[in-house]
């Protein structure tokens, strides 16, 4: 009988040689004449595991990792094919303390089912969200949303009912429902690990969206810096198309929902939901002045919900497992998990699943390792580029919404950035307004000018040029910037300035460090 | 990566069948960089008339997108991260190697190469990231970008 042999074909794991792997075990089990099919699946997340081998035994699935090209033959030797010993073998992949001790929601399949397989996605629990929508009222499903207490995932936090409420009152002869995979900020990855893993789980959840207000069309906005991610969700939504899980009957209903990728180019803005509007209508992504919302007045002037990917991907297990189930767990009003990513200077980096009220402490240590440079952590920037810099003493801090925004940050799209000792917060400073300088849409004069005189007014407190008078200077631009944009682009870029100057203060005195 | 050089015909062709999408300008440039591998100045004329929007309109969305360009790609190119992730694993220090190895400055502009900085290629977790020539490269050193 053939084995199974598990290889990730996730662009993060190619990136170190998961494609050198998966052709040399089968290279190597034609030569040895043994009977292997290599299956590629998603990362499981576990990046610092990568190339994350594993193979299907009696005993369930047995890891071998981090496999490198030049290993593959020594596993042989050690008949890995049959769970045998090895230095880098893990054991059972489920047993592995750093899986063990998530709690997989979201990210229910990802890694562990062939991607683009319906069938394995059906097997392990695929549909049963929608099957289940399309027999309710859309009233229904969207209460059921609500009760979940599911809050979007790209950093804003608004509950996703109210949203989907919105657009189900709005009368109107079309209706949409788009989805933000326009993931820019740096140390976060969810969006892309999740489409290339499990990308019918994003289908079913934007079909979930669509039958409950009655929505026909959907498009994914999915940046260009992510090609494996944009063919493989284009191949899932020919094959869900085929299937009849999307087209003109949505699996036999009465509900038509039909669903595009629309590639981004290059424009970080375009992350902010009425600039992606703006580029999907094929316009300069220039933002626009809300009211109108829109879920009123959104793509083409029709009511659009409009929610990341992680948001719309959790949506299935809500419907299959039932509001309560999800909404018991997290803390206070962030309820649910959270696909938290450990990214930057980190020992064991990857995507931690698990629900809202774990320590940051708990993430950067116990499952994050510390450093990769073994050197003290020193800073961790918690939410993107717009995100704050905190110091070691918030390491206590309890990660959900209301706790980050208590501290003095933001959860964002849920990305965590470990720096250690070599880190120059003033230089972080600096390089946050000159993101915003490069990235500003433009219309707004705080964001689009203020950037610009506050990466200037930053070097000049780094050259030791008048530094009290410039951290007072910088600190009144920040408070323009905050009050005098439309969107997050330049009224959050302070809050990775001022966190800096406010937990990093030896780093502003003037004295340039080297 | 070759590509056919510009004809008005073949960019024509190009934009056929995008007739009937809504909102059609990024798409319709998007193609043409596809297919010519830049946005030549004649495109801009041609998609204005083809889905009767005006130059000026054209223009804006050309200038205002980073991946957009007017001029021919050179034969390589090479993006290093240098968003936040990527710098807590050195990525100011990898540019700084690629520039002296290589001669060349990044974001520069040169006939046979291109060294320019990105933001973000989700692999923050295998830092620093680059793309060389379309191929993602993790843990990135001065000998896997300049191989």
């Amino acid at each position: 009988m053939s084995v199974v042999v598990y290889i990730p074909n996730d662009s993060a794991a190619v990136s170190i040689g998961a494609d050198q792997v998966a052709a040399l075990v089968a290279q190597e089990a034609v030569k040895r004449s043994l009977d292997v099919t290599v299956v590629r699946n998603g990362t499981r997340g576990a990046l610092w595991l990568e190339t994350l081998v594993e193979v299907v035994t009696p005993q369930g699935r047995i890891a071998y990792g981090p496999v490198q090209p030049g290993d593959v033959s020594s596993l042989f030797d050690a008949d890995f094919l049959h769970g045998g010993a090895h230095p880098l073998a893990l054991g059972e992949t489920e047993a592995i303390s750093w899986f063990a001790g998530q709690d997989r929601v979201t990210y229910k399949r990802v890694g562990i089912i062939d991607p683009l397989s319906l069938n394995d996605y059906e097997s392990h629990g695929g549909l049963t969200g929608l099957r289940k929508a399309i027999a309710q009222s859309g009233a229904d499903i969207v209460a059921e949303v609500t009760a979940s207490g599911l809050r979007g995932r790209g950093g804003a936090g608004f509950p996703a009912g109210i949203k989907w409420k919105t657009v189900l009152d709005a009368e109107a002869d079309q209706k949409y429902v788009c989805c933000n995979a326009d993931e820019g900020d740096s140390g976060t990855f969810a969006d892309r690990i999740l489409i290339e893993a499990d990308p019918f789980t994003l289908i079913e959840g934007m079909t979930i969206a669509a039958v409950a207000v009655g929505a026909t069309q959907g498009f994914v906005y999915l940046r260009s810096e992510y090609p494996t991610a944009i063919k493989r969700l284009r191949d899932a939504i020919d094959i869900a198309t085929s299937a009849g899980v999307l087209g003109s009957s949505v699996l036999g209903s009465s509900h038509a929902f039909n669903l595009e990728v629309r590639v981004g180019a290059g424009s970080y803005v375009c992350g902010e939901e009425t600039a992606m509007l703006e580029s999907l209508e094929g316009k300069r992504g220039v933002i626009r002045s809300k009211p109108p919302l829109p879920a009123i007045a959104g793509l083409f002037g029709k009511p659009t919900i409009i929610n990341n990917v992680l948001t719309l991907a959790s949506v299935p297990a809500i419907l299959a497992d039932g509001a309560a189930a999800y909404a018991a767990r997290g803390t206070g009003r962030s309820l649910g998990t959270q696909v938290f990513q450990l990214a930057g200077n980190i020992a064991r980096g990857g995507i931690i699943e698990t629900a809202f009220g774990v320590t940051l402490e708990t993430l950067v240590k116990t499952f994050g390792g510390g450093t990769l440079s073994g050197k003290p952590l020193r800073a961790i920037q918690i939410g993107g580029p717009l995100g704050a810099y905190f110091n070691t003493s918030h390491l206590g801090v309890s990660m959900d919404y209301e706790s980050l925004a208590a501290a003095g940050g933001m959860l964002g799209h849920g990305g965590v950035v470990l720096f250690d000792d070599a880190v120059d917060l003033a230089q972080q400073a600096k390089f946050a307004m000159e993101f915003c300088a490069l990235e500003s849409c433009g219309k707004c004069t705080p964001c689009r000018l203020g950037s610009t005189r506050g990466a200037e007014t930053i070097e000049k407190i780094i050259s030791g040029v008048d530094v009290p008078a410039n951290k007072l200077l910088l600190l009144d631009l920040c408070e323009v910037m905050t009050d005098g944009s439309l969107c997050a682009m330049g009224g959050l870029t302070p809050l990775p300035v001022k966190s800096a100057m406010n937990n990093f203060p030896e780093d502003f005195t003037g004295g340039a460090k080297k | 990566m070759s590509y056919p050089s510009w004809s008005i015909e073949e960019a024509t062709r190009v934009l056929s069948p995008l007739k009937d999408v809504q909102g059609p300008v990024l798409i319709a440039l998007q193609s043409i960089q596809e297919r010519f591998g830049y946005v030549h100045d004649e495109a801009v004329a041609l998609v204005a008339e083809t889905f009767n929007v005006s130059r000026a309109d054209v223009h804006g969305v050309l200038t205002y997108y980073h991946d957009l360009r007017t001029t021919p790609a050179p034969a390589r190119c090479i993006q290093i991260c240098v968003a936040e992730a990527c710098q807590s694993v050195g990525s100011r220090d990898l540019v700084a190697a690629v520039e002296k190895k290589l001669g060349k400055l990044i974001d520069e502009t040169y006939a046979d190469i291109e060294i320019k900085s990105a933001y973000c290629f989700g692999n923050c977790a295998l830092g620093p990231s680059a793309m060389v020539d379309g191929e993602l490269v993790g843990r990135a050193n001065v000998e896997k970008v300049t191989a």
